[in-house]
């Protein structure tokens, strides 16, 4: 098999890819960076949950954040390249906004050798310390304790760097949440929380979540300063993770965020959603985060409709590109299936041959 | 230099914090109180309160945060007040710590401290000896000390793991054994058992606190001119099954002690691997002695008819012998 060219998504989405006019413009820069992350997303997991999935190339769940991109990407784009992020499995984009190539991702879906856990986990459970994300376990709020201590010791090591840990509003009824929250706020440790609120959990609606109106309603309990903001608004969840990050960084500890936003899809690719009531996938249909931030892009002169239009063309291609690289990607060997349970013992001192 | 087995604990991670600027402890009343148990006596003073930290009553939090700092290149040692209480931290040791390394390549170097333990009359809550639910998880490494010198030498060989270890401490050894123990840096490797007696006639597989039960039962078998050999597993996962399998073959006849309940216990898993790898070397049936199935009991006949002691032991060691 040959190995493909790394595409770099950086690459895809510099302003000289998309758009000329406004190369100055941080605002337009910014926007089409949101727009990229999010398309890709997009295009990454409708593949996986409309295509693979039901082709059988992909035997596990599935779980993708239609709708939800804003969140991830808005909030990712704040993150210092040596920050850590601690994503929940909605979040696709921040693995992209970190390098991870969409190969490597196909590759994971599909349980193949080259993706980031080399087949041993599915799905959104991946992450790479060489950058800086954690992986997820399944139960999800488990993430929240653990974010907290990478941000205790990044304190201790007076590192400037802060520690982001996203998670769904079901997440917020385990005892771990608060657990770890409690003690990062005790220890005014530099962790932003990102609560992707979609308003399920699986088949359970908020109001079965919580007696609370709202996640940030917790905040107070903590002591720790909260704000809600629009979740689909890619610009509205940047602003408030930048003055989250702010806040962690100055040493004034943990920070809440609620984005409100809407789960487009089931809780995974075997579920049709069923229960949730019709009215509410067109209200929210409406407010399609990408859709939005087009609209943005368009009426303030940041990109053309025909520069939109290519950076789609160009983003379908890569991902065609990376799902050939991962269905042409052998199986792990058998062979490996109990290595790296433990650190490997050092090899033996090499016998020396006799003359 | 003879020190108790808690002073043995106490140097080990004392030297290891004094060694690597990357070790630092968390746990409830570890700091200003000195821990419940005063291992951590004096550390607080010594290292600061960002490398002895006080935490919330969390002991999820406590883990998780030890691995989350393990992740940014610390070595935390964490402690749990007694190990009865590590449930509450389960998910996070055997969900999280033990999987990362195989899921996605992450080392999770930390030390789940876990007093363990009947003997002391502390109940159903304050006397368990949970290591069979961790020795059943792929990915953790599981310690239990019998002696000073093994505990100091195991600690400091654990926390330079960069495997999460859970390290069960017997509370009744605490003050109760001492040892002799170098002033010299020195660590005891994890995955390898000891002969802690020699002997000719059986072999007691055993580990902990009732490794000096043992020791006093071999005492009054020398006198009836049994010769029984004693074998410290130190460490229960990885298990060392070359020393367990060599004594055997030695003997010919096994017994396995341990304090914690029968079924499910670490002693079915040494005695399978016995009868599968050693059958044929053998002169009898392996031997289990454990405590019956059943919370460990407060009143002090209750807590004594529980747990294994020498009589027990003299009384199988002495049939398994005639078999």
């Amino acid at each position: 098999m040959a190995a493909l060219k790394p595409v770099s998504p950086m690459a895809l989405a510099s302003p000289q890819r998309c758009d000329t006019a406004g190369v100055a413009n941080p605002e337009a820069a910014l926007s089409r960076r949101f727009l990229y992350y999010m398309s890709l997303m997009r295009e990454a997991e409708d593949r996986i949950e409309r295509k693979l999935y039901r082709q059988g190339k992909i035997v596990g769940g599935v779980y993708v954040g239609r709708g939800q991109e804003a969140i991830c990407v808005g909030a990712g784009l704040v993150a210092a390249p040596q920050d850590v992020l601690f994503p929940s499995h909605r979040d696709l984009g921040l693995f992209f906004i970190r390098g991870v190539e969409p190969r490597e991702v196909f590759a994971q879906y599909m349980g193949r050798a080259g993706g980031l856990t080399q087949g041993r986990d599915a799905n959104m459970h991946m992450g790479d310390l060489n950058r800086r994300i954690v992986a997820i376990i399944s139960a999800m709020a488990a993430a929240v304790p653990v974010a907290a201590g990478a941000a205790m010791a990044l304190k201790q090591q007076r590192s400037p760097n802060i520690v982001f840990v996203f998670f769904g509003d079901g997440a917020t009824s385990r005892g771990d949440w608060h657990e770890g929250i409690n003690l990062a706020a005790v220890q005014k440790a530099p962790l932003v929380l990102i609560c992707n609120n979609n308003q399920y959990a699986y088949s359970t609606p908020l109001d079965k979540q919580m007696a609370c109106r709202d996640v940030a309603d917790r905040a107070p309990g903590y002591g720790i300063p909260a704000e809600i903001v629009d979740g689909n608004d890619a610009w509205a969840v940047y602003e408030a993770t930048h003055r989250a990050a702010e806040h962690a960084r100055q040493g004034l500890g943990p920070y809440l965020i609620e984005c409100k936003t809407f789960r487009m899809t089931g809780h995974s690719a075997h579920d049709a959603g069923d229960y949730v009531p019709k009215d509410r996938w067109q209200e929210w249909g409406a407010k399609d985060p990408i859709v939005r931030m087009e609209q943005l892009m368009l009426e303030r002169g940041y990109a053309s409709r025909q520069q939109l239009d290519d950076l789609h063309a160009e983003i379908r291609g890569q991902v065609d590109e990376a799902v050939a690289w991962a269905e042409a990607s052998p199986f792990p060997d058998p062979s490996t299936l109990t290595d790296n349970v433990y650190e490997p013992a050092p090899a033996p001192a090499p016998t020396v041959e006799k003359a | 230099m003879q020190v108790t087995y808690l002073e043995a604990i106490r140097q080990g991670i004392w030297e290891e914090m004094e060694r690597d600027p990357s070790v630092f402890l968390l746990g409830e009343d570890i700091g200003v109180y000195g821990g419940a148990f005063k291992v951590t006596a004096g550390m607080l003073d010594r290292f600061g309160e960002e490398r002895v930290v006080d935490t919330p009553i969390s002991e999820s939090a406590i883990v998780g945060a030890a691995i989350g700092a393990s992740f940014m290149g610390m070595r935390p040692v964490a402690e749990m007040q007694f190990a009865d209480f590590i449930s509450c931290g389960f998910d996070q040791i055997v969900n999280f710590a033990a999987k990362c390394r195989y899921r996605w390549n992450a080392p999770v170097p930390i030390v789940v401290r876990a007093p363990s333990g009947g003997g002391i009359h502390g109940g159903p809550f304050h006397s368990q000896n949970p290591e069979a639910w961790f020795v059943h998880t792929p990915g953790l490494k599981v310690v239990q000390p019998s002696t000073a010198y093994d505990a100091k030498g195991l600690m400091k060989a654990a926390i330079r793991d960069n495997d999460p270890v859970i390290f069960f401490e017997h509370k009744a050894l605490y003050r109760r054994i001492k040892g002799e123990v170098p002033s010299a840096d020195y660590t005891v490797p994890l995955g390898k058992a000891t002969i802690f007696r020699e002997g000719r006639h059986l072999s007691v597989i055993t580990y902990g606190a009732m490794v000096h039960v043992a020791a006093e039962a071999a005492e009054i078998l020398e006198q009836e001119g049994i010769s029984m050999e004693i074998v410290d597993l130190r460490t229960l996962l990885p298990i060392d099954e070359e020393t367990v399998l060599a004594s055997v073959r030695k003997t010919s006849k096994a017994i396995v002690l341990h304090e914690a309940t029968l079924t499910g216990g670490v002693g079915g898993e040494i005695s399978a691997r016995i009868t599968e790898k050693a059958f044929e070397y053998l002169d009898g049936p392996v031997l289990r002695i454990a405590a019956p199935d059943t919370p460990v009991p407060y009143s002090p006949p209750l807590e004594e008819a529980f747990l294994p002691n020498a009589g027990k032991l003299l009384e199988k060691a002495r049939w398994l012998v005639r078999y």
